[in-house]
């Protein structure tokens, strides 16, 4: 369904991504994991077109979409959500979840449905009416999603949907991401909780100074020791392992 | 719009279109104040209202903050002027076309800022200059005379767009401004209106779930670019002349962008409200000046009291007036 290859983005010569290239089929969850500072959401604006890349090419559906621009993205099915939630403060949830909606139709009362189903489908029914800056952590990240999703996406790409909520919550949106999922949506998410990442995807991707360097199931990139090394440093891995000889 | 707000406003235009006779009857029975001093001052609130939606529209709904929008005006202005006096259109045929000459202004200079990607107090400023701009232009090219300006052949009649009696220029701005009223109400209500209120709220999010936000953007500028210089081109046919400071001075940018932030800007009634605070200032400090003989060298004093009273809303009630309203209903409705 995706097929992201050699794709590569510098910013004033650092480079962010460098020739990263994955792959994500249809109804899968495939999860892109990586230390701080490893490209990850740069390689998400590069593939939904925020950031242009320098090289390399996108295909969504065999059609390349590389550098197309995000509202072209977004209405061939693709749509990506914000690390840093960016709510519209102003206005209610329903509104908000409305101009995802939009996407779709023109009608305002179908735009309105839509949003209240897609409220319930990710837990925020009865939030419907609060402002957008009124909401907690939790609550942002759930309208990230619901948004998101209320485009009316076939590939949804989540920026770390769940940074900074509690175990309880954490729970709650894995189970709205499984439920997503089942429904026919098929997901790439940026995640450092692994707990996530295990319950969820089949399969990871590592990213690592901007490179792929490692990519299979949750439990064979766990092992992997050069995944081991990209997060605990140079020489991690044969001390570990000594620790369990 | 709620049964009760459309009730309101049902009653509120009822209101408008008696006014003029209300205040007739009042002056036959000895109201002291002249009735055609009243119904210039309700011309007045519904021109100023009009002209601040118009500002409303762009920088209010969609938060393209402009520091320079008497560019649509005096286009308008000097449109509706050029093609009479030059060309000796019939003014109702010119109006539409000087209101498209205004879209065509609106197009050309979001099309060049927002190319360009300038948002904020960059749009804010190219807007200024592309003002300047423009005065500065009328004030040197031939065909609007330069700082001679252009003055329009007194013909009262109906068929001139000119009327001896007040009262239908009053009616006519009172129609205008429903108008603007019914365009803004639209914005709360489409698929258009919501989008506009995303790309202010946040342009990267509106970007994400499918928005064209240059687009989006550029039509909305037109929109706004052609109430601006329907209300430029009604201005130039009450008062019958037009030069460059009167099209394009920044005082008329200021007008505009202030009525829509003490009413409240990205709300319907803000700029309807921001217009009858402004107006009645303006009228109650000039009369305090003829009056009072201590005012009499503070001039303008109605600057003055705009300044102050832009302070207190900024500090004190940052969506305008119209909140006032909104704080109680929407405590209303969580009781």
């Amino acid at each position: 369904m995706l097929e992201v290859r050699h794709l590569s983005k510098a910013f004033s010569g650092l480079k962010a991504v460098d020739g990263a290239s994955l792959d994500v089929r249809a109804g899968e969850i495939v999860a892109l994991i990586g230390p701080n500072g490893a490209g990850k959401t740069t390689l998400f604006a590069a593939i939904a077109g925020f950031h242009r890349p320098d090289a390399g090419t996108v295909r969504f559906d065999g059609a390349d979409i590389t550098g197309l621009a995000p509202h072209r993205i977004c209405a061939a099915g693709m749509v990506r959500t914000f690390q840093i939630t960016q709510p519209f403060a102003k206005i209610s949830v329903r509104e908000n979840i409305m101009v995802g909606a939009y996407a779709r139709t023109a009608d305002r009362t179908t735009a309105a449905v839509r949003a209240e189903v897609i409220a319930r489908q990710v837990g925020m029914a009865r939030q419907l009416d609060q402002l957008g800056a009124d909401l907690t952590v939790a609550g942002r990240k759930r309208l990230e999603l619901a948004r998101a999703l209320a485009t009316g996406p076939r590939l949804l790409l989540l920026d770390e949907v769940m940074a900074g909520l509690n175990p309880t919550e954490i729970t709650e949106i894995v189970d709205v991401i499984q439920a997503i999922r089942t429904s026919g949506v098929t997901i790439l998410l940026i995640e450092h909780v692994m707990q996530a990442v295990t319950s969820l995807a089949e399969r990871v991707y590592v990213l690592n100074q901007g490179r792929v360097i490692a990519e299979g199931t949750p439990a064979a990139i766990a092992a992997d020791p050069g995944v081991v090394e990209a997060y605990l440093g140079h020489g991690a891995a044969a001390r570990l392992g000594g620790g369990h000889a | 719009m709620s049964r009760r707000g459309l009730a309101f406003a049902a009653g509120g235009l009822l209101l408008a279109i008696l006014y003029p006779l209300l205040v007739r009857a009042a002056g036959a029975a000895g109201l002291p104040i002249a009735p055609n001093y009243l119904i210039n001052v309700g011309m007045l609130v519904c021109f100023t209202a009009f002209i601040g939606q118009s500002w409303n529209i762009a920088g209010g709904f969609a938060g393209l903050m402009s520091f320079g929008h008497v560019v649509f005006f005096g286009t308008g202005a000097y449109g509706m002027a050029i093609l009479q006096v030059t060309y000796g259109w019939n003014p109702w045929l010119a109006w539409p076309v000087a209101a498209a000459l205004g879209a065509g202004v609106g197009w050309l200079i979001g099309a060049l800022a927002f190319r360009a990607g300038l948002r904020g107090s960059y749009f804010a400023l190219i807007t200024l200059a592309f003002a300047e701009v423009f005065r500065i232009l009328a004030n040197s090219v031939p065909f609007t005379r330069g700082g001679l300006g252009l003055l329009i052949k007194a013909e009262p009649h109906p068929a001139n767009l000119q009327f001896r009696d007040p009262i239908w220029i009053y009616y006519l701005a009172l129609l205008l401004c429903v108008i603007a009223l019914l365009i803004a109400w639209q914005l709360t209500r489409t698929r258009f209106g919501a989008r506009l209120v995303a790309i202010r709220e946040n342009e990267d999010a509106a970007r994400a779930l499918g928005i064209d936000v240059y687009a989006e953007k550029v039509k909305v500028l037109a929109l706004s670019g052609a109430m601006g210089a329907a209300g430029g081109a009604f201005y130039v046919q009450k008062y019958l002349y037009v030069d460059p400071w009167i099209a394009f001075g920044v005082d008329k940018s200021v007008e505009m962008l202030l009525v829509s932030m003490v009413g409240g800007a990205g709300t319907i009634f803000g700029p309807l409200i921001g217009a009858g605070a402004l107006t009645a200032i303006n009228e109650i400090t000039r009369t305090l000046a003829s009056v009072v003989p201590a005012l009499k060298n503070v001039q303008p004093l109605s600057l003055i009291v705009y300044g102050a009273m832009l302070v207190l809303i900024v500090a004190r009630l940052p969506d305008g007036l119209a909140s006032l309203f909104g704080r109680k209903r929407r405590e209303a409705g969580r009781a």
